[in-house]
């Protein structure tokens, strides 16, 4: 009986393959033939020649300090505010706020950022700003849930001796919860930060800056070679980014 | 003045660190072109507030509950028949880059030969390649090649999810106990044999469970790369958006959050049922 | 009369009753030490007069004050006076032994105090006092969870002299310790004690060090007092019939250790 509906399921997801392909009428083999790969292939080689132009170099650079500087931001301000909502959606203040931040936190992270950036970008101009509010409000859904679950992990007891001493609430969270947190926050913060860098070189294409606006701009004008200089950029941004989370999780979290 | 009763070993590194942040950031606000005040001016707030109000009621009208149908159909469409495809380059990729299979390995205790790590790189590289250039630069490039439309998309997540599904398909077959591979081949089975007797049953649940969470991820990938012209509801909003037609978005994201939900249990339940 | 119990019981969460109709009044300046099988209630006791559990029925006095008819805010004034020491300090693991010392003073600091010794310890010359008398300086900016039991247990007391409460109650303080540890912080303790006219009550495991370094000793058994003696007027026969039939207990399992997850996407 079990094998039988396991089977079952894989023939559905056969047929919901085949459904697929059916639906969006794609033609492989037409894809697939001379003269439409003859045309594919003429269009890669125009990226074969990147841009290498000690202005446009200059103009990447800038481009990439604002990738960068805009998932820096984004993600410190959706820290600040994750843990500022975090503190009643882990029920520190009674269930109705509870249920209310939590509602906003779910709203905040379900949008994707790409969707935020293009409203930011109606509210707030075209630019980096707007990548960074983007960014900022998504990152404050994602951070704020893993925040408010990291706080209900947290044992109870040294924040209770606190207050037992006749410390207020605030001292007891800052002296009996937040550092046994304080590890995890940050482990979580940088974790979304290394998502926020490669999210931040793609926000440009709805207009909010960086990399990603440089790339849009010069596809939108045909200039491949500056286009695949932008692209290797982008690249060698993401692998530094992966070989630095990777070095320091091994050399900081694992310990 | 510091004596050493009162002074604390930690208080340097600590003035440091904060100089350092604060060093980092600075410039960081200047590129950034932070300005928060620019949500609490009073012209972008009204017309934010326009934008806003007309979220309300969410559009509904027949034929427009028709397109929405169709885009969310189409959106779904993209996610499996760019999974699928991903997977028909992914799973020879991923034997090919795995250490697993190494002949050499297994009559060496486990080191692979020089020259097998040598043949391995190239394609670990083009895998590592694939998923780096994030999907939608893929389907910006792909709209320009081959037109606006569903196909950008597909073509976009089968390229980029083949480098994720291959790397990480690699690692897990590592990941296993390797004997009764190495047993199999030292008993002179082929390659692949070896690797449907001697893996493959250990590491078949997580490979499935895998594939279905990507499997999620793409389709909110494929909401997004609609932005750019490859199709599917992201392509709807983006129009919606750019006609300020707030009732449009907003029964967009709506349909947008049930799709990610309903995926997120149909994820969960065949993760369920397979693993 | 610094603790006042008059008839207290004390139940709790899930039902089972601590202390039943417990009579007991204690002056200032008073040594006294708590002794029993293991679930006799001593720990119910000490947590009681730290108003850390409100009584189910009684009156109860502390410093001279209705505990618990107080409000929240003048409550917690007077908690500022009163030191608990646990037998499992609930320090933070990452906390720095400066910072879980300081934190002592806590009910008595100000504001922009607490938030600035946060960043940087104010009082690293008090700490280093403290913590000097448990031969424990060492130790001042280790974290928590460099130490063993018995160095936490002697941090948990250091914190609480800092503190310099008017009542000093210690559950179980030096559980974790050698013989000859535990002598000498029994010493310390009661020196202090002594010195700064502070009531000092303590829970003990070990009869010997508490027929040694108390001048009253308390028997509790199943919730109620046995006996409240002077220390030369408890004799064997009393000792054998508060012990009697003792049934092992399990101890608690350890906290778990702090652990950091990332998730995958």
């Amino acid at each position: 009986m079990n094998r039988l509906i396991n089977a079952l399921l894989f023939l559905c997801i056969g047929a919901a393959v085949v459904a697929s392909f059916a639906y969006l009428g794609i033609d492989l083999g037409q894809l697939g033939d001379s003269g439409n790969l003859n045309r594919m292939g003429a269009y890669a080689q125009r990226f074969l020649s990147p841009d290498l132009s000690p202005s446009h170099l200059k103009a990447i650079g800038h481009g990439a300090l604002e990738t960068i500087a805009m998932s820096a931001l984004g993600t410190l301000l959706a820290a600040v505010f994750g843990l500022v909502l975090a503190l009643p959606a882990a029920g520190r203040f009674g269930w109705p706020m509870q249920s209310a931040s939590r509602l906003i936190l779910n709203a905040l992270r379900a949008v994707p950022e790409l969707v935020w950036a293009a409203l930011m970008v109606l509210a707030a101009g075209l630019g980096p700003n707007a990548g960074t509010l983007a960014l900022a409000l998504h990152t404050t859904g994602v951070l704020g849930r893993l925040f408010a679950e990291a706080l209900e992990n947290t044992p109870p007891e040294p924040a209770e001796a606190i207050r037992l001493q006749g410390g207020n609430a605030v001292w007891a969270f800052c002296y009996g919860t937040l550092p046994n947190l304080m590890p995890q926050l940050l482990a979580y913060s940088l974790y979304r930060w290394e998502n926020n860098i490669r999210m931040a070189s793609v926000l440009g294409f709805v207009g909010a800056g960086g990399l990603g606006q440089m790339l849009y701009v010069s596809l939108s004008l045909f200039q491949e070679a500056q286009a695949s200089t932008v692209i290797l950029a982008m690249l060698l941004l993401v692998l530094a980014v992966d070989t630095l989370s990777s070095w320091s999780r091994q050399r900081w979290v694992k310990a | 003045m510091l004596t050493r009763d009162t002074r604390d070993p930690a208080s340097g590194p600590r003035l440091l660190l904060c100089l350092l942040a604060f060093v980092l950031l600075w410039p960081g606000i200047h590129f950034s072109e932070l300005d928060l005040g620019v949500l609490l001016a009073s012209d972008s707030q009204s017309e934010m507030g326009r934008f806003v109000a007309a979220f309300w009621p969410p559009a509904h009208g027949d034929a427009f509950i028709e397109l929405l149908l169709q885009a969310t159909l189409q959106t779904l469409a993209i996610a499996t028949a760019g999974m699928a495809l991903a997977l028909l380059f992914a799973v020879p990729a991923s034997l090919l880059a795995s250490r697993a299979l190494s002949l050499s390995a297994a009559s060496r205790g486990g080191q692979p030969g020089y020259w097998g790590q040598l043949l391995r790189w190239p394609v670990r590289g083009l895998l590592i390649f694939l998923r780096s250039v994030p999907e939608i630069v893929w389907a910006l490039l792909f709209v320009r090649a081959v037109g606006l439309g569903p196909t950008a998309g597909v073509l976009a997540i089968a390229i980029t999810y083949s480098g994720m599904l291959g790397k990480v398909y690699a690692e897990i077959y590592e990941s296993v106990d390797q004997r009764p591979a190495h047993a199999l081949l030292q008993a002179g089975s082929g390659r692949l044999t070896a690797f449907c007797y001697g893996i493959l049953p250990n590491v078949a649940a997580e490979l499935l469970s895998y594939t279905v969470y990507r499997w999620e991820c793409a389709i909110r990938a494929s909401v997004v790369m609609g932005f750019v012209g490859a199709g599917g509801l992201g392509q709807q909003m983006d129009l919606s958006l750019r006609m300020f037609a707030g009732g449009e978005v907003a029964s967009m994201l709506l349909t947008f959050l049930v799709l990610v939900l309903l995926a997120d249990q149909l994820s969960r339940l065949l993760r369920w049922r397979l693993a | 009369m610094t603790l006042d119990l008059t008839q207290v019981s004390v139940t709790h969460a899930n039902g089972v009753q601590a202390l039943r109709g417990v009579e007991l009044h204690i002056g200032a300046g008073e040594q006294v030490a708590i002794i029993g099988p293991s679930g006799a209630g001593k720990s119910s006791l000490l947590n009681l007069l730290g108003t850390a559990l409100p009584p189910a029925s009684g009156e109860m006095q502390v410093l001279g004050e209705r505990v618990w008819q107080l409000s929240a805010r003048q409550r917690q004034r007077l908690r500022a006076r009163i030191g608990l020491i646990h037998q499992a300090p609930p320090l933070p693991p990452r906390q720095r032994v400066v910072t879980a010392v300081l934190a002592g003073k806590l009910g008595q600091w100000g504001m922009g105090k607490s938030l600035l010794n946060l960043l940087h310890p104010l009082d690293v010359s008090g700490a280093r006092a403290a913590l000097t008398r448990l031969d424990l300086s060492d130790k001042l900016f280790a974290q928590c969870q460099q130490l063993s039991g018995g160095q936490l247990q002697r941090v948990g007391i250091a914190r609480v002299l800092y503190q310099a409460p008017e009542v000093l109650l210690a559950d179980e303080p030096v559980s974790a310790m050698d013989p000859v540890l535990a002598e000498h912080t029994l010493s310390v303790l009661c020196r202090h004690a002594r010195e700064h006219n502070v009531t000092l009550v303590a829970s003990l495991h070990a009869v010997d060090l508490a027929l040694a370094h108390f001048s009253r000793i308390i028997g509790l058994r199943d919730g109620q007092i046995l006996f409240d003696l002077p220390t030369d007027a408890v004799d064997r026969e009393r000792l054998d019939k508060l012990y009697a039939n003792e049934q092992l207990q399990p101890s608690p399992a350890p906290p778990s250790p702090l652990s950091v997850q990332i998730p995958r996407c």
